[in-house]
């Protein structure tokens, strides 16, 4: 390999024809000659070009940056075909770190030796598993590994070590955890698995317990490294160790043992420090930038030249991750010190620049050289980022001294972009809301199942409300706090068996809650806005951008986080995992799947955005942002379709054997795979759709465990995802190409991919991979979703949020250097949530419908969708209009039919069911009518719509089209269903109705009784009936006792609250039955005393009895209340109870004549028959009474009995004898 | 009518073993002359609630009942029309109505062949003619009148007073034009929880938004707020998003707590409601 490069700084090579030879492996008819012979001869080596290049750069930056390389590079073994052992046994025997040291090949016979060394040492038990998880919040390789292996949230984290001795460690140090340096090969088929990990860096013993768990994230680069410099190989090729890593089996021993500590530990919930606590390079302190001089650069040809080798390995996509690249070169761009070196050193290498044996940075001013050097290449991705990174590069001035002409275009790129991104959202979380289309009873088989389920989102809401108070405190734990509540719930929604209500309602809260990217911040119901109100709206806005900078930082770990499950998306995973149930992982998948296919297909604008006019653009705007919308919808869903679906595989490691790798492979190709995803990414890929389906694939695939890339159905997958990878170049820009942003979406997406533990790493360097297997052709005329530039830069950053990390470097750079804080200020850009619109329905086939399809072609595509929105709601109203209409006259119609029965029959009206059927036969025939209806309501309805919705200037002839096709589709939707429907709809309804009518036969049909209102004029100022009552029965407990001696009512109180009641009972504006009821039993009791003489009357001591004719006042206005203004029944045989008359037999002397008064004006109010009082009579008679009593009761009883019948006047003459004939006979 | 902790605090510190009579309702009012008379029979009313339910148990013992039984048994032997029920229940702080209804049970177990059913019980203290016995009947019917917290009279005031509130509730949402469903119509359609109204349009109270309103004609302490929040207001977020809860005699200002969140508690009909504005332009 180094012969390659070497050749190329020799000038053997020309750069393109390298570039050429490793892209595509066939000779280029504009190679020379000699070139090609040149390049023929190390052809087997072609395919580890790249990796070897990055691994070089890597190596060399380490050599420089003292705490050794500190991006990352996912690159296999060069081992893995080296000429010099063809077909030898290479697993196990090479590996990763190999790949550090160019003198890999054959030629060095001493790095050899040095090789052979460090592989043997490091030849040991399950290194596969050493070759690196993901660190923070990693999926896989988590302290709670074991029993979780996802509550990547709550794992303990120890990051920055603040505990730690050093001022500063440098995290890759203890990043060695995550990325050790193996010499390793995992079990795989023939194939290196090399270490994403390229400098061993030594551990110690004190710091072990804060190892920040970062992932691919950068060092800070302005930390003094724990062992020093000094202490390095000065040999060009670094074949040295630093002394502290000369024994690295010690350090093995001690990280195994320390990653079984944390393994025994894992269920401890820690502190859920920010993940990007670790992440974000610390450049602030002491530590000033060393000034950097482009006057001052070694070897300017040569930085150059590996420089433009880079720039086009990384433009030809050659790289696994151009993302991570950019961030390699800034970190060298902001590189804040040299270890010191010898120059002596250097100088004395001076004469053989053009081999790799010397360093290739010799001091900061290579650095920057080369950092700016690829910058200009890179200028037109860079001059896509986001306005805050143009800013921050353009005002970098390093890049300013190092190439004044890419500041300048920097500078009128920023100046040009209106690419403002914020990660900040507010808050939109809130509960799904009912439907009762599909939550009420209906809609469930049971009344159990539909009550259970009603629990159930009460019981869901309030899980999901205490996480949220409680998710942020270090000693909480969701299984814990949660983990029985959510079981229990589970086990009665088996029982009940309304999974797949409940999946809908989970389903739905959660795109309602993560689809936003403030839902995946952290950001969680009303937590925001606490805050922002009180400090008003003034203020708001600042504060917002702080809120939005504290937050921003945390969503991503480093740039190339591992896949997590940021904010609230942690409580439906932690959700998924505390139910552990199996008919709900199962509905869910199945419900996530259907959800996925159904937005995959969702058609989307295909059209430019219009430059004309902005009416278009408004529509245009709308269009990006449903495209939005879907796309982050789709990839919150197919994340969590990959969580749930590979959950059951998920290991903390590969299998440790070939054979059981085999033998499990042999199990899982016989799984059907969850969700078609090659077919539909094939058909993505053929219908140019790309950028919708690839970013959603790639989270999905995010989840996948060891076993799935080896199984050839995803390794098709890859294959044709690394097929697409190579293709998006993005100096291409020819007509019909996808777009800038998309391609970098697809590429950001991807090159994360490529990343993740689980995705083999040779992966990307497989050249002729089974790509050629699949045939994609992709139609180049044909103009798709891809070619529409539906990507922005929001949507870029709000998918790829460790795109963000470099403007983070840049930012740190400049808080460091020049004291400023934070040299950029970012507008902010309120984003809302927009909720999926309305399903286009489908059409129907036929010519009609291919001539609907042809209209809409040349139509702006907001038309279509609105004769289709027109259609749909159309449709819909047309099916509740029949229903409101004609359906509810038939439902009248029953309860006629019914009534009729009911009263012919009684109360027996036989078996409901079989009543139900008569009715239904009678009236369902008239269903047929409702394809009339609807059909004419279709025709009256929808042109007036469409024509409202459609602008003005739209010509006569698409206006009267559009309105006839959306007639055609609203009228085809409702009959459709109607047709289907009709007479179970009816059936249904008159069902209801004929429940609801024999429930009211029930109890108290008084309470049903037709009410009268009060009159119009009345202004409801009467008391309220829960005064009265209450008034009423002061007076009661002041009667019935005991009372103080003081205590009484007046009897004007009296009379006032007896004319308040009827006012009351006038009214009825706030009178409910059983107010009346009581108000009724009352007002007897109230005349029971009255007639007893038992109310104790305020006044005098002497006169504590109500005068006569105040009683009897009081008695008429009772009757009058009775007979005019009660509407209810009232209890008057009460009044003849043996307890009431029995209250007359305490009062001494007994006083009969209000009682004779009383029943002769119940008699002729027409309120009591004779009959009924004689029956009254006939019970008082058997009650036991005083002997006195009794005679004086039977008196009272033949007086009354003997009263004839007598017309009014004589009525009233015999009444004027009364009072003495009471006398008498209270005297007798 | 809005109290702070504190101030509920005090007042039901005063009420501490105090019988539910309306002579205890009186001092009340001279203890506190400036809370509504309203306000203060509800905190009452609740608070004597929680008393009882705590002490429940003991009254219903079997050995409780029968000494219940022999004493009211004596005391009529002795004298029939002396309040003999009340001032055993007052004696044994328990509530008149339930120490009737204990009794009456008693009663009708020793004088009947089966044990009383619950309904029949019920309306014989609704109607207490219906009781065989003259004596006891008096006995029960003054307990009852002479009870503020518990009982078929205090039943029916409390859900007059709901029924009312609710009335006027629809009364001033007619009156600001604000369309709603009601709790029937709600049921007709087959919702599974139904606040008093939904509104059909949303509204802005204080920056808040309201989709529901619920009336509560009580006071709302921590005991009741927290009963309904379980019951009733979260199960209404779940499924209509933020609301309003009016308790009309007030409430623990502390427990307005839930507001960002989506539950927001006022005393009264709210006075500064923002609609949509239909723009016209």
């Amino acid at each position: 390999m180094a012969a390659v490069l070497e050749s190329l700084l020799r000038g053997e090579v020309s750069v393109a024809a390298a570039v050429r030879w490793v892209a595509r492996s066939t000779r280029s008819s504009e190679d020379s000659s000699a070139e090609a012979a040149a390049l023929n001869s190390l052809r087997p080596l072609r395919k580890e070009f790249v990796p070897f290049l990055l691994n070089f750069l890597r190596e060399q930056s380490s050599r420089v940056l003292p705490q050794g390389p500190p991006t990352p590079a996912k690159t296999p073994g060069a081992s893995a075909a080296l000429p010099a052992r063809p077909g030898a046994p290479v697993r196990g025997g090479r590996g990763a770190r190999s790949q550090l040291f160019p003198t890999a090949e054959p030629l060095s016979t001493a790095v050899e030796g040095a090789l052979a060394r460090r592989g043997g040492r490091r030849r040991g038990p399950g290194p596969s598993r050493e070759r690196g998880g993901r660190g923070l919040g990693g999926p896989e390789e988590g302290a709670s590994g074991e029993s979780l292996p996802w509550a990547g949230a709550r794992r303990p984290r120890g990051s920055g070590s603040p505990g730690s001795p050093r001022l500063c460690d440098p995290p890759n140090l203890s990043n060695l955890e995550e990325f050790p340096p193996v010499g390793t090969v995992p079990p795989g088929p023939a194939r290196t698995k090399p270490s994403r990990r390229i400098n061993p860096t030594p551990v110690s013993e004190e710091r072990s317990l804060s190892k920040p768990k970062t992932c691919f994230t950068s060092p800070p680069i302005s930390c003094v490294p724990s062992y020093q410099p000094s202490t390095l190989d000065t040999s060009p090729w670094g074949l040295g160790l630093p002394q502290g890593c000369r024994s690295l089996q010690e350090e093995r021993e001690m990280l195994r043992k320390e990653r079984s500590k944390q393994l025994q530990q894992a269920p401890t919930p820690a502190c859920p420090v920010p993940e990007s606590g670790s992440s974000i390079p610390s450049r602030t302190g002491s530590l000033t930038a060393e000034p950097a001089d482009p006057a001052r650069v070694s070897f300017r040809q040569r930085l150059e030249l590996v420089a433009l080798i880079y720039s086009s390995c990384i433009a030809e996509n050659l790289v696994p991750n151009l993302f991570l690249e950019l961030y390699f070169v800034i970190q060298l761009l902001t590189v804040r010190r040299m270890v010191a070196t010898k120059d002596s050193d250097f100088e004395s290498s001076q004469g053989a620049l053009d081999s790799l044996e010397t360093p290739l940075f010799q001091s900061i001013h290579d650095c920057v050289f080369f950092a700016v050097q690829v910058l200009e290449h890179q200028f037109q991705v860079l001059s896509y980022l986001d306005k805050g990174t143009l800013k921050l590069l353009a005002e970098n001035e390093r890049l300013l001294c190092f190439s004044p002409a890419l500041q300048g275009r920097l500078r009128v790129a920023f100046e040009g972009s209106v690419a403002k991104v914020s990660l900040m959202i507010p808050p939109s979380a809130q509960a799904v809301s009912f439907q009762p289309e599909t939550d009420n009873r209906a809609n469930f088989s049971s009344d159990r199942a539909f009550h259970t389920f009603k629990k159930q989102r009460d019981v869901f809401y309030e899980v999901l409300r205490e996480w949220e108070d409680h998710h942020e405190e270090p000693s909480w734990d969701f299984e814990k706090g949660l983990g029985n509540r959510i079981r229990a719930m589970m086990s009665q929604l088996s029982a009940a068996c309304s999974h797949s209500h409940f999946v809908r309602l989970f389903q739905k809260q959660l795109l309602q809650m993560c689809q936003s990217p403030g839902g995946a911040g952290g950001m969680v119901l009303g937590e925001a806005p606490d805050v922002l109100n009180m400090l008003g709206a003034d203020k708001l806005g600042r504060l917002r951008q702080l809120q939005e900078r504290l937050v921003a930082p945390q969503s991503s770990g480093g740039p190339c986080p591992p896949p997590t499950f940021p904010g609230c998306q942690g409580f439906f995973r932690d959700f998924i995992l505390s139910a552990s149930s199996f008919q709900f992982n199962q509905h869910l998948m199945d419900s996530l799947s259907l959800k996925i296919r159904e937005l995959n297909s969702l058609a989307l604008p295909q059209h430019e955005p219009g430059d004309e006019d902005g009416e278009s653009d408004v529509d245009w705007q709308g269009e990006r942002r449903q495209f939005a919308v879907v796309l982050l919808s789709l990839r919150l869903l197919a994340k969590f379709l990959g969580f749930v679906a590979f959950l059951p595989y998920r290991g903390p490691e590969p299998p440790p054997t070939r054979e059981l790798q085999d033998s499990i492979l042999a199990l899982r190709s016989q799984v059907p795979p969850v969700l078609d995803v090659r077919t539909l990414l094939q058909q993505g890929l053929w219908a140019r759709r790309a950028v919708l389906t690839v970013p959603w694939l790639v989270e999905f695939l995010s989840f996948a465990d060891h076993i799935v890339p080896l199984l050839d159905y995803y390794r098709s997958v890859f294959a044709l995802l690394l097929h697409l990878y190579r293709s998006l170049i993005l100096s291409q820009e020819n007509e019909g190409e996808m777009c800038f942003l998309n391609k970098l979406l697809l590429l950001a997406v991807l090159g994360w991919l490529f990343q993740i533990p689980t995705v083999p790493e040779d992966l990307f360097f497989l050249e002729e991979g089974p790509v050629d297997a699949f045939e994609v052709d992709i139609p180049a005329s044909e103009r798709g979703l891809d070619s529409v530039p539906v990507v922005d830069q929001q949507l870029l950053y709000t998918c790829c949020p460790y795109i963000g990390e470099l403007r983070k470097l840049l930012a740190s750079w400049v808080s460091g250097s020049s004291g400023r804080s934070g040299g950029f200020v970012r507008k902010i850009t309120p984003t809302t949530t927009t909720s999926l619109g309305a399903q286009p329905p489908k059409t129907s086939q036929g010519l009609q419908a291919q001539l609907a399809q042809a209209f809409f072609h040349n139509q702006p595509p907001s038309l279509r969708r609105t004769v289709e929105f027109v259609a749909e709601r159309i449709g819909s109203n047309c099916v509740k209009h029949v229903k409101a209409t004609l359906v509810a006259d038939l439902v009248r119609q029953a309860e006629v039919l019914l009534q009729e029965q009911l009263v012919t029959r009684g109360q027996e009206v036989g078996d409901p069911a079989q009543l139900l059927e008569v009715l239904c036969s009678q009236l369902c025939p008239h269903g047929s009518q409702a394809l009339t209806q609807g059909r004419e309501f279709c025709q009256r309805k929808s042109p007036t719509a469409v024509e409202a919705l459609l602008p003005e200037e739209t010509p006569a002839a698409v206006l009267s089209s559009a309105e006839n096709i959306a007639v055609g589709l609203a009228t085809e939707k409702a009959c459709s269903w109607l047709s289907a429907n009709i007479t179970a709809l009816i059936r249904r309804e008159v069902k209801a109705a004929m429940s609801r009518m024999l429930r009211s036969q029930g109890p108290e049909p008084a309470a049903r009784v037709e009410r009268r209102g009060c009159s119009r004029a009345c202004e409801h100022h009467a008391p309220l009936p829960s005064h009265l009552i209450s008034e009423i029965k002061d007076v009661l407990s002041l009667a019935v006792g005991p009372r103080d001696p003081e205590e009484g009512v007046s009897p004007e109180h009296l009379e006032q609250l007896l004319s308040q009641l009827g006012q009351s009972l006038q009214c009825r504006q706030f009178l409910c039955p059983t107010a009346e009821q009581h108000l009724a039993k009352c007002s007897v009791e109230l005349a029971s005393l009255l007639v007893a003489d038992q109310i104790p009357i305020l006044g005098p001591p002497t006169q504590h009895r109500l005068e006569r004719g105040q009683a009897r006042r009081l008695l008429h206005m009772l009757l009058s209340l009775w007979k005019e203004d009660f509407q209810g029944p009232v209890p008057l045989q009460v009044l003849l109870s043996p307890r009431n008359v029995g209250l007359l037999a305490d009062t001494r002397p007994r006083e009969w004549d209000l009682m004779l008064f009383l029943l002769r004006e119940l008699v002729e109010k027409d309120l009591m028959g004779r009959l009924e009082i004689e029956a009254c009579f006939g019970s008082l008679r058997e009650a036991q009474w005083p002997g006195d009593f009794s005679e004086e009761l039977a008196t009272l009883f033949r007086l009354f009995l003997a009263e004839p019948h007598l017309p009014e006047p004589q009525l009233r003459a015999c009444e004027l004898v009364r009072p003495n004939r009471g006398t008498v006979l209270a005297q007798s | 009518m809005i109290l702070t902790k504190a101030q509920y605090d005090e007042i039901a510190q005063c009420l501490v073993s105090v019988p539910p009579t309306r002579q205890s309702l009186r001092k009340l009012k001279q203890r506190f002359p400036s809370q509504s008379q309203a306000t203060l029979l509800s905190i009452f009313s609740q608070e004597y609630q929680k008393h009882i339910k705590r002490t429940h148990a003991k009254h219903h013992t079997p050995e409780a009942i029968e000494s219940y039984y022999q004493r009211y048994l004596n005391g009529v032997g002795k004298n029939g029309a002396a309040p003999v029920l009340l001032e055993l229940a007052n004696e044994v702080d328990y509530a008149p109505s339930l120490m009737a209804r204990i009794i009456l049970e008693r009663f009708l177990q020793e004088h009947g062949q089966t044990p009383p059913s619950k309904s029949v019980i019920n309306s014989m203290l609704r109607d207490p003619s219906q009781i065989p016995d003259g004596v006891l009947a008096n006995q029960v019917y003054q307990c009852i009148v002479n009870d503020c917290c518990y009982g078929p009279l205090v039943d029916c005031i409390k859900h007059a007073i709901g029924y009312e509130h609710e009335v006027l509730l629809r009364g001033l949402l007619l009156e600001k034009n604000l369309s709603f469903l009601d709790e029937d119509q709600l049921r007709a359609k087959g919702y599974d929880k139904t606040p008093d109204f939904i509104l059909q349009v949303p509204v802005a109270v204080e920056g808040h938004i309201i989709h529901w309103i619920e009336s509560k004609a009580s006071f709302g302490d921590e005991c009741s707020h927290h009963a309904y929040l379980h019951g009733q207001f979260w199960s209404y977020w779940n499924r209509f998003g933020p609301g309003l809860v009016i308790y009309w005699y007030g409430f623990i200002q502390e427990l307005d707590c839930h507001r960002e969140r989506g539950i927001l508690l006022k005393a009264c009909f709210p006075t500064d409601i923002v609609t949509l504005c239909h723009s016209t332009a």
